[in-house]
């Protein structure tokens, strides 16, 4: 039985399944020459695998808008099948598909950042203080982790947003980041618990280091390999969720995502039309993307998690 | 002999996860330890000797009664005040291995120390300090710095803990099973290393559930059972003389090289523990009893002899908030009243 | 009827190579006999002991024959192996204790292992409920989960589970050593009763700790390094060793009755050699002060006196 708990984490939004990609318990980080991970790591069939496939997306957000032959902003005959002009069509105002594919790409890989680093940042910050406090500050922080569970995201977003004039990728980002903390913070704390009783953390107590040099030269760096997938997850599931808002039509006001096209594909009836170059090419490249994700982060908690390898 | 460490009435308590109300772990343990000596506090497990220890290191607290140091009460302690403690007393614990941050170097331990301590001296001199406090516990430094801890063997990890308790010029060492986890044939050279320490000043709380080590190091021995002392006394006093019955049966079921372990004579012997008595098992139908063989072993496997056995169990009394109280049966010799 | 091991050999794979905890080992066991097996880490013990019953994936049998009640035990051949499980040979692991399943109570560990023996239930259970009583348990211990037990009681099931089916060998790794002093020596008595019960014929006790041994086994081997270093009679090897390891060792003891200011106890400087790479001849030379040069050659596990092994060319008898 591992000494190590597990910390399933819960579904972070409301239109999203919880995500196979999670990991099951803290790797203890092999110690020792760093070539070693590396070894393993280029062995590994599922991370080399989604790595790559994943990268095929960066490439595409990162260089796609530069190798499109046409602008989002360029009209041209509505509702074009796919051709030599046009890679992927046009949708029903003449606009090219792939122009907007590969801009949404771009704003996707933003929003997910953007949510991922935020939800990281408040969640580790809480999950720290409450694991390696507890006591009364630990069922305070529970307390508001609880809440926050129970404030369904959605509701919250059409609220807020019907208070602002305009929204931009950056409230997107950030609303995400905030309603997701909290599965991080309960998995950060678990793992904390488990590693503050072990006896080199009573060492550094004992050389009088201070809590929050305990936590992050001590305790974090033993967790590395968990907070790093934890974040490859939160990731992903921001990138999803972004896609879900905007697809129903609380994504920034202005601009192309992914979310948006598979939204304005439903209003002008797409399906209906046959037009499916306007919503399959976006719900592809989600799936692509968040999938290759998931699957690398599975094959690095292989990695990682020396038990789980199947040599 | 000047008084460095006194514990008072210390008691601790904790609410049972099993249900059944508030478990003591700790009943009103209250002894002294001066310069320049060892006590050892003998225990088994349950008996509450490492959250004793714990709590003088104050990595833990104790729900009433006072410990202090110095004349001061360790629990005031906090920020500045309590580093400043951990200049005096340190502490090193069963696992070697455990204590060290398996990704960083053995001798980050030693980095830890002279962050808080030792900010202000310039590395030449830091260096000497480290090779001294090696040399001091018989550990060649080249075979030690630099190194991973699982590249060090039980025996080196814990002559390094002992080293950087060392830097600090402590007063007070808390040496909780130390040596427990060591090999037969190193563990007497760390205990006699802790002798040399003891005569150059350093006092030293022994914690151990093994009385021939205890008996080999310490001036004065405190037995704990349950979370409260039975009894304390001069080590040669307490071994040689032992007056409550608990101390008996410890004594009597710790196997000797040269000894066989004595039959019980009658039913006071039997030990505590935690079942109630089974002597009168045998009573239905085994086989009739056989003398053994002329070469002392048993006769035949199918008529086994009737012998005597050793059961280390009577029904254990509940653990009372305040135990029976100690008296005193010879100079420095106390023993608890109740001889259940 | 007895136990004999004839030059038996096994390693296992590391990344860095083959290692060889187990080499050249010989030794018999008689029956009724309880033999001490003793030595400190690395020695190879517990991987003699286990090798015995069973052999894991990354083990590999180099050579040598063990044999049981006149028959030889396959121990290379695992699915071989299985009917010999519990029934001829049984092991008692170290930390058995706490590897007891606690999600079963243990009713139900004790009827899973009778069933994977083809064994009914009810033609065991008197003998069980006798056994139980005679542990020192009472039989509400059935239905109590692992956590409830504490580590005495736990340790008594294991001694329970394992013997259930009366096997001709027992081997017992390290079954006293996460235990209080009184309960080490209840176990300990326990060991002697269910050989003289006839429960067991032979036992195996490996161990760190010869005080324990002293009081329970009839003969003790010590092994260093993957290698027998000494075997005789307890008397013999406690008050009269050969072996220099064996001398040091006994001269490092403290004992109660004992005070530093009295003895000088002294430890064995350095470490065992690395199991990976051995180096030539005997395996303790570096640290022995009789080493001389024919110590780079192997010394021979011989009988020197009746009865006494000794692996150790300056070994001459009283």
């Amino acid at each position: 039985m591992s000494d190590v708990t597990a910390a399933g984490p819960e579904a972070p939004g409301p239109v999203v399944a919880p995500l196979p990609g999670a990991p099951v318990a803290a790797a203890r980080l092999v110690p020792g020459p760093r070539s070693d991970l590396l070894y393993y790591a280029l062995r590994n069939k599922k991370l080399v695998a989604g790595l790559s496939f994943e990268a095929l997306f960066v490439l595409a957000a990162l260089f796609g808008p530069f190798i499109s032959p046409h602008n989002t902003t360029d009209y041209f005959l509505p509702h074009l099948a796919p051709s030599a002009q046009h890679w992927m069509g046009t949708d029903y105002f003449g606009h090219d598909v792939f122009a907007q594919l590969v801009t949404g790409l771009r704003e996707s890989y933003l929003v997910g950042a953007l949510g991922a680093l935020c939800a990281a940042l408040v969640g580790m910050a809480l999950g720290f203080t409450a694991g390696y406090r507890g006591g009364l500050l630990d069922e305070v922080l529970q307390l508001i982790t609880n809440i926050m569970v129970m404030i369904p995201s959605l509701v919250l977003l059409v609220v807020i947003g019907a208070y602002l004039k305009t929204r931009g990728v950056l409230f997107e980002g950030v609303f995400i980041g905030l309603t997701t903390w909290p599965w991080v913070a309960r998995a950060v704390r678990a793992q904390t618990f488990t590693l503050r009783s072990r006896e080199f953390v009573d060492l550094a107590r004992l050389s009088g280091r201070r809590a929050v040099s305990i936590v992050v030269r001590d305790i974090a760096p033993n967790m590395a390999s968990y907070l790093f997938l934890v974040v490859v997850l939160l990731f992903g599931s921001s990138m999803l969720l972004a896609a879900s808002y905007d697809f129903l039509g609380l994504g920034p006001t202005n601009g192309i995502s992914l979310g948006t096209m598979m939204n304005q594909s439903t209003l002008w009836s797409a399906l209906q039309l046959h037009v499916w170059w306007w919503f399959v090419p976006p719900g592809l490249a989600l799936t692509g993307m968040v999938a290759a994700l998931l699957v690398a982060n599975v094959g690095l908690d292989e990695v990682f998690n020396p038990r789980l390898r199947e040599q | 002999m000047t008084s460095v460490l006194s514990i008072d009435r210390v008691s601790k308590l904790y609410s049972s996860s099993l249900g059944g109300g508030p478990v003591p772990a700790l009943r009103q343990v209250s002894f002294g330890i001066s310069a320049g000596e060892v006590v050892t506090l003998i225990g088994e497990s349950g008996s509450g000797k490492t959250t004793l220890g714990r709590i003088v290191l104050r990595l833990a607290s104790a729900t009433s009664g006072r410990v202090t140091f110095d004349g001061q009460d360790i629990s005031a302690f906090s920020g500045p005040r309590l580093r400043e403690y951990y200049r005096h007393v340190q502490g090193v614990f069963q696992d070697p291995f455990s204590s060290y941050n398996p990704i960083y170097r053995a001798d980050r331990v030693f980095e830890l120390v002279r962050s808080s301590y030792f900010g202000n001296l310039p590395p030449p001199q830091w260096q000497d300090k480290i090779e001294a406090a090696l040399h001091a516990v018989a550990l060649n430094p080249g075979d030690v710095l630099g190194r991973y801890p699982h590249q060090l063997s039980g025996g080196q990890q814990q002559r390094l803990l002992i080293a950087r308790a060392l830097l600090l010029n402590i007063r007070l060492l808390v040496a909780d099973e130390i040596i427990s986890m060591l090999d037969a044939s190193t563990r007497v050279d760390i205990l006699n290393l802790l002798v040399g320490l003891k005569r150059s000043g350093l006092a030293i709380l022994f914690i151990t559930h093994d009385l021939s080590l205890g008996h080999y190091v310490s001036d004065r021995t405190v037995i704990l059972r349950r979370g409260a002392i039975v009894e304390m006394g001069d080590t040669v006093e307490v071994f040689g003389n032992p007056r409550h019955p608990y101390t008996r049966d410890l004594l009597a079921a710790v196997p000797e090289l040269h000894k066989k372990w004595r039959r019980p004579a009658d039913k006071a012997e039997t030990g505590h523990g935690d079942l109630p008595a089974r002597d009168d098992v045998l009573a239905s139908g085994e086989g009739t009893p056989a003398g053994n063989a002329a070469d002392g072993r048993p006769a035949a496997p199918s008529v086994p002899p009737r012998r005597a056995r050793w059961s280390a169990r009577t029904p254990l009394p509940v653990r009372a908030l305040v135990p029976p109280p100690l008296i005193s049966v010879g100079p420095g010799h106390l023993v608890a009243e109740d001889l259940a | 009827m007895s136990v004999k091991v004839d030059h038996l050999s096994v390693a296992y794979r590391t990344r860095s190579g083959d290692v060889c905890p187990v080499d050249d080992v010989s030794f018999p066991v008689a029956d009724g006999e309880i033999m001490g097996l003793a030595g400190e880490s690395g020695s190879g013990k517990s991987t003699l002991g286990t090798s015995l019953i069973y052999l894991d994936a990354r083990m590999k049998h180099l050579g040598g024959l063990v044999e049981l009640d006149g028959g030889k035990l396959p121990i290379a051949d695992s699915r071989a192996m299985r009917p010999h499980r519990m029934t001829d040979v049984s092991l008692i692991p170290q930390y058995a204790m706490s590897a007891l399943n606690p999600t079963r109570k243990i009713r139900r560990l004790i009827s899973d292992l009778l069933r994977s023996h083809g064994v009914r239930e009810r033609e065991v259970m008197t003998e069980l409920r006798r056994r139980i009583a005679l542990v020192g348990l009472d039989e509400g211990v059935l239905d109590r989960y692992p956590f409830e037990l504490s580590g005495g009681m736990r340790q008594r099931v294991t001694l329970l589970i394992s013997t259930l089916l009366n096997p001709s060998l027992l081997i017992a790794d390290e079954v006293t050593s996460a235990l209080d002093v009184s309960t080490q020596r209840a176990v300990g008595e326990l060991l002697i009763e269910f050989r003289d019960r006839g429960f067991v014929k032979s036992m195996i006790a490996i161990t760190h700790d010869l005080s324990i041994l002293a009081q329970v086994a009839d003969s003790i081997v010590i092994m260093y390094a993957g290698r027998l270093a000494e075997k005789a009679s307890t008397r013999v090897v406690i008050d009269a060793p050969l072996h220099p390891y064996t001398q040091l060792l006994l001269a490092s003891l403290p004992e109660v009755g004992v005070l530093y200011d009295q003895s000088a106890l002294v430890g064995i400087p350095g470490r065992p050699p690395s199991l990976a790479d051995p180096p030539e001849g005997c395996r303790f030379r570096a640290r022995c002060p009789f080493a001389f040069d024919r110590c780079t050659t192997t010394p021979p596990f011989e009988e020197v006196a009746p009865g006494h092994y000794v692996a150790c060319w300056k070994a001459v008898p009283a």
